[in-house]
């Protein structure tokens, strides 16, 4: 049986870790707010992005753009968005894994994959497992600041550069999107070629003016679409990394008390049980003076 | 016949504005257009520039910085990167800018790299410089 002064180190530590533990939790809840406020902020931009797509959809042949054309199913490029740093529950494994799976099963049939890692616990978990190509790794992206739209749009660009130069027939973007601070979804896209969202049959359709040319709006919205999927990709998995983390703390300080109530229990006894020992020791040695 | 027009304005951070106006005009890349209620559909692209909207008799000068344009069923949606109303921009800030931007440009030949995107600077900046000094008037 572990002393008492064995017990009391051990509580000492415990406690030293649930006010880490619920520090972070703090903070992670601060900064999961402000995150959030970003993701909403930032939906009226990309809903509207995708109605003017749609619209456009109904109007151009798909092969009006390289970036709308269908190319076959040679190689795809798997941009899979992480978090840099750990202590968030399964965040970073769940949706590595989920990249993983989809490659290793093939889903959507293309010959061969390409990782495009955002964030540096994604590449720790994927780049030892077999089978997995890891073409390029951005750690530290965001940093610890808030994300802000440059940062999406220079990885969109980065990835737009990729696909433009033939070596990818497909790219698809794998993050955690964000449900609320206890569920994240992980949802995979697919970001080029570009698919508009579908529109109901017979709706009104009349011809737009396009101002200059039709070939130089599209020339300009598409890769825009991508950059801002990417901007709100990267905030929802921002979001959904605090809200982990968050949840993730709040449950270690709970596991936390809870062993420091049972560790107490345990000191009490150890106590309670030296202080019997200690009587029944002057009780018996009075009795053998006496007789 | 509809009398107002909706002007939608979004960025990628927030809704800047959602109302309803009699008259707007923008800054295409071809050229300065004005869009009135019951326009065609017409899809454009910005470039950096001042659009303005009337309300009422009242005039809204915006600095606005790359983005388009799409008109539909009297819905105006514009979409852009930065949107500032005259009475946020902070011209001090503004001018600083201005005047760092001309000072990097004297230094650079219109073969550097950096050349462009100090001269995108230099138009956000005379255009901020421009939009906010509307609001005194």
């Amino acid at each position: 049986m572990a002393s008492l002064k064995d017990i009391k180190k051990r509580i000492g530590t415990v406690k030293n870790t649930q006010q880490i533990t619920k520090a972070m939790k703090m903070v992670s809840a601060a900064k999961l707010r402000r995150a959030q406020e970003a993701v909403v902020a930032a939906r009226p931009y990309a809903d509207k992005m995708a109605d003017v797509l749609s619209s456009l959809a109904l109007r151009e042949d798909a092969d009006s753009h390289p970036l709308l054309a269908e190319r076959g199913k040679g190689k795809a490029l798997v941009v899979l968005i992480t978090g840099d740093r750990g202590l968030c529950g399964g965040f970073n494994v769940n949706i590595s894994k989920a990249a993983e799976r989809f490659i290793r099963e093939k889903q959507e049939g293309f010959e061969s994959y390409e990782l495009l890692i955002v964030g540096r616990k994604g590449n720790d978990y994927l780049k030892r497992r077999a089978g997995m190509d890891i073409t390029k790794v951005h750690e530290n992206l965001v940093g610890t600041g808030q994300v802000t739209y440059p940062i999406g749009a220079l990885l969109g660009q980065e990835v737009i550069e990729l696909y433009r130069s033939g070596d990818y027939d497909s790219v698809f973007l794998v993050y955690n999107a964000f449900q609320s601070a206890m569920t994240q979804v992980q949802t995979v896209k697919q970001l080029l070629p570009i698919v508009p969202k579908e529109v109901a049959e017979g709706a009104l359709v009349a011809d737009y003016i396009y101002e200059p040319n039709a070939t130089e709006v599209l020339d300009e919205i598409l890769p825009k679409n991508i950059e801002v999927q990417i901007f709100r990709s990267l905030l929802e998995s921002a979001a959904s990394e605090h809200g982990a983390r968050m949840t993730a703390m709040d449950s270690a300080s709970k596991n936390a008390s809870e062993m420091i109530g049972k560790l107490t229990l345990q000191y009490n006894r150890a106590r309670q049980a030296s202080i019997t020992k200690e009587l029944l020791e002057i009780i018996s040695g009075a009795e053998s003076i006496k007789s | 016949m509809a009398e107002k027009l909706k002007l939608e304005m979004v960025t990628p951070y927030k809704r800047v504005l959602s109302e309803e106006v009699d008259e707007v005009t923008a800054p295409g890349t071809v050229g300065e257009f004005g869009v009135l209620p019951d326009h065609t559909s017409l899809l454009t692209t910005l470039r950096v520039g001042e659009l303005t909207y009337k309300k009422d008799g009242e005039t809204f000068h915006i600095a606005v910085n790359w983005g388009y344009v799409e008109v539909e069923d009297n819905v105006m949606t514009v979409l852009v990167e930065t949107a500032e109303p005259a009475d946020q921009i902070d011209v001090e800030r503004a001018k600083a800018a201005l005047s760092r931007a001309e000072e990097a440009l004297k230094k650079l030949t219109s073969e550097d790299k950096e050349f462009k995107i100090m001269e995108c600077a230099l138009e956000r900046a005379l255009i901020r410089v421009q939009v906010a000094s509307k609001k005194l008037h």
